[in-house]
């Protein structure tokens, strides 16, 4: 099985939120990059336990990125990818990613095409979608489980008050989130390994953006918290009551 | 403007979510003086009480295929209603449906897509809607430059407006493919409400010590009407169901109320929960981190709060 994963790098989840240049771009001084979450523990662990309950499987994985993403696709490979894909563009919004990624994936052949959930800084959760629409191929999104019998998928995936257990047939995209599979963390002989694994770079084909982010901002300040005494519990109630009125 | 809107249900009702997102439509439709129609997938009740939401009109596709939702086969048929409405703004939720369809949706129009959307689009020069970034600690104002727009609007993020008023509801004739997708089966979660679309959530952390305490914040929940949710290392160490961690890398709410007990308030755990309209901690560290992001507090002892909480919360409620 040929299984090709989406990786994006994000801010570290406890990255501080500031914009620069006249608030139309993220600040980037100081901040530590991460694989996203959702791409790592979930989309790209659980590839790898496809690939060692089947060792005929490869995975491949695929970025849209400058340079910079190159210590994240590393990293990811050390973590179990064979060989690495960066497409060398600025990320724009999820149609472009997507039209980059989907060129790669129509000439790679793959089964089954696995991304996160969401990047957790634009939190888009678009790009899975737009992939599967651009290959012409079957989507779950926000799964939960993933399994492979020969040619067919068992995915539960989550929706409104419950789960939902689905079946398709490869060719398959799914977007990959909480449950599909337990955090790893690389180990050194992974490290070592990913040094020399193909990393390739290409080209973008030219593409277009559909949106573009105008301004970014933060939301007002809390006013500050209203303590109450544990005696008076019913202060409480009366505030979330009459003030608040939430109950 | 021509405003679109698609309407989600379950069990053979529409969900809250969709209420929403009717509301949000018809006050885009009628910013420009306009109506929205709305279109649907299926056959639930209530559908003429969507004029209680603004909504004028609303087409009807149904067919066998259409009971389970896949992405593939709901993205062509509402291309195909999208196109003959000659609809230029399509708004969805952005729940689970939404976030599986509205992408696909996108591509077939080449309409570009905001999803998490939280307010109503600007329209003076351009046409930009707010969204929430970084988890919800950040917004983005993002500018649509392509004809036809899509939204999907976050889950509690728009008040559903409630008036007189009555829909039209009109059997659309569609192309509806077989889906490749099958349903094989379904669980409910344990919740009498569930998470994403309650408005009030009760939680807990590790504070609570271990699962056999967590009786009285079921109490608290059902009194209030709750749905329950927890913080990542109580679903990790199995005290509680998976499907009720919420945060950067669980579940991410916007309830009226959020009731936060023994949790310290972690960044990543904030990231799900900071968009909810009022947040309670009871916590007995005085420097836990959740009350600076919270508008009330009591320093505490869960184990004594809570039961006086719930006591408190039955008189109000007039329950015994
Ligand atoms: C990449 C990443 C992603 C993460 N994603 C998430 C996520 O999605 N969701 C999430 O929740 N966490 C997430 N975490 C974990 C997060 O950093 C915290 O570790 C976690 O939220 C802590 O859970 P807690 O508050 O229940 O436990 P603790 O941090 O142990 O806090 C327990 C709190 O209970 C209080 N307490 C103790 N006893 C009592 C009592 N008797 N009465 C009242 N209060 C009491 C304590 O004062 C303390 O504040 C993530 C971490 C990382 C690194
Ligand atoms: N720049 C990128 N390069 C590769 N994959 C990406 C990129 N951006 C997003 N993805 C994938 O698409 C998923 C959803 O991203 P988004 O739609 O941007 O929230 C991510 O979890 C990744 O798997």
């Amino acid at each position: 099985m040929k299984i090709l994963v989406c990786i994006s790098k994000t801010p570290d989840t406890t990255a501080k939120i500031a914009f620069a240049d006249n608030n139309t771009k993220f600040a980037e001084a100081g901040v530590q990059w991460i694989i996203n979450p959702y791409d790592e523990w979930y989309a790209l662990v659980r590839a790898i336990e496809l690939k060692e309950a089947d060792a005929g499987s490869s995975i491949h994985l695929v970025t849209v990125g400058g340079a910079d993403a190159e210590p994240i696709i590393r990293k990811a490979l050390a973590l179990g990818g064979d060989e690495a894909i960066r497409i060398n563009a600025d990320p724009a919004d999820p149609y472009q990613v997507a039209s980059q990624i989907a060129d790669i994936a129509k000439a790679g052949g793959y089964d089954l095409v696995l991304t996160g959930k969401e990047t957790i800084d634009y939190n888009n959760g678009s790009v899975g979608g737009m992939l599967a629409e651009l290959l012409d191929m079957p989507y779950v999104a926000l799964a939960t489980s993933l399994q492979i019998a020969g040619t067919t998928a068992t995915v539960k995936r989550e929706i409104e008050g419950g789960e939902e257990t689905l079946e398709a047939s490869l060719p398959l995209v799914v977007s990959c989130q909480k449950g599909m599979a337990e955090a790893r963390i690389p180990n050194m002989r992974g490290i070592m390994a990913a040094r020399t694994k193909p990393l390739k770079v290409v080209e973008p084909a030219a593409t277009e953006a559909l949106t573009q982010v105008a301004a970014f901002g933060l939301p007002p300040a809390k006013a500050g918290v209203k303590l109450v005494s544990p005696d008076n519990v019913e202060e409480l109630v009366r505030m979330l009551h009459e003030e608040a009125r939430v109950i | 403007m021509s405003v679109l809107v698609f309407i989600d249900h379950i069990d053979g009702h529409i969900k809250k979510a969709s209420l929403e997102a009717a509301s949000y439509g018809a006050q885009i439709a009628a910013q420009s003086g306009t109506d929205a129609e709305a279109v649907v997938l299926g056959n639930p009740g209530g559908l003429s009480e969507l004029g209680r939401q603004g909504i004028r009109k609303v087409h009807q596709v149904q067919g066998d295929q259409l009971s389970v939702i896949d992405a593939q086969v709901y993205a062509k048929v509402l291309e195909q209603v999208a196109t003959q409405t000659g609809a230029t703004v399509i708004v969805f939720s952005n729940n689970s449906t939404g976030k599986t369809v509205a992408p696909r949706l996108s591509v077939r129009l080449k309409a570009g897509l905001v999803s998490g959307a939280v307010a109503l689009p600007e329209t003076g020069s351009g046409f930009v809607v707010r969204k929430n970034v970084f988890s919800g600690k950040a917004f983005a104002n993002v500018s649509v430059t392509t004809p036809v727009k899509i939204i999907a609007l976050n889950p509690n993020a728009f008040t559903v407006t409630d008036a007189d008023g009555t829909a039209e509801v009109v059997a659309f004739n569609a192309t509806v493919d077989a889906p490749k997708v099958k349903v094989t089966g379904s669980t409910k979660t344990s919740g009498k409400v569930a998470l994403t679309e309650a408005d009030v959530v009760v939680s807990a952390g590790r504070g609570l010590k271990g699962p056999e305490n967590w009786k009285m914040v079921e109490d608290l929940a059902d009194v209030l009407g709750a749905a329950l949710a927890c913080s990542r290392p109580v679903a990790d160490a199995h005290w509680r169901p998976h499907n009720e961690h919420v945060g950067q890398t669980g579940v991410a709410i916007a309830p009226n109320l959020y009731i936060a007990i023994g949790i310290s308030g972690a960044i990543q755990h904030l990231a799900g929960v900071n968009r909810s309209k009022t947040i309670v901690v009871i916590n007995k560290d005085p420097e836990a981190p959740f009350f600076k992001a919270a508008d009330y507090g009591i320093v505490g002892d869960a184990f004594e709060v809570v039961p006086k909480l719930l006591d408190a919360v039955k008189k109000v409620k007039g329950v015994s």
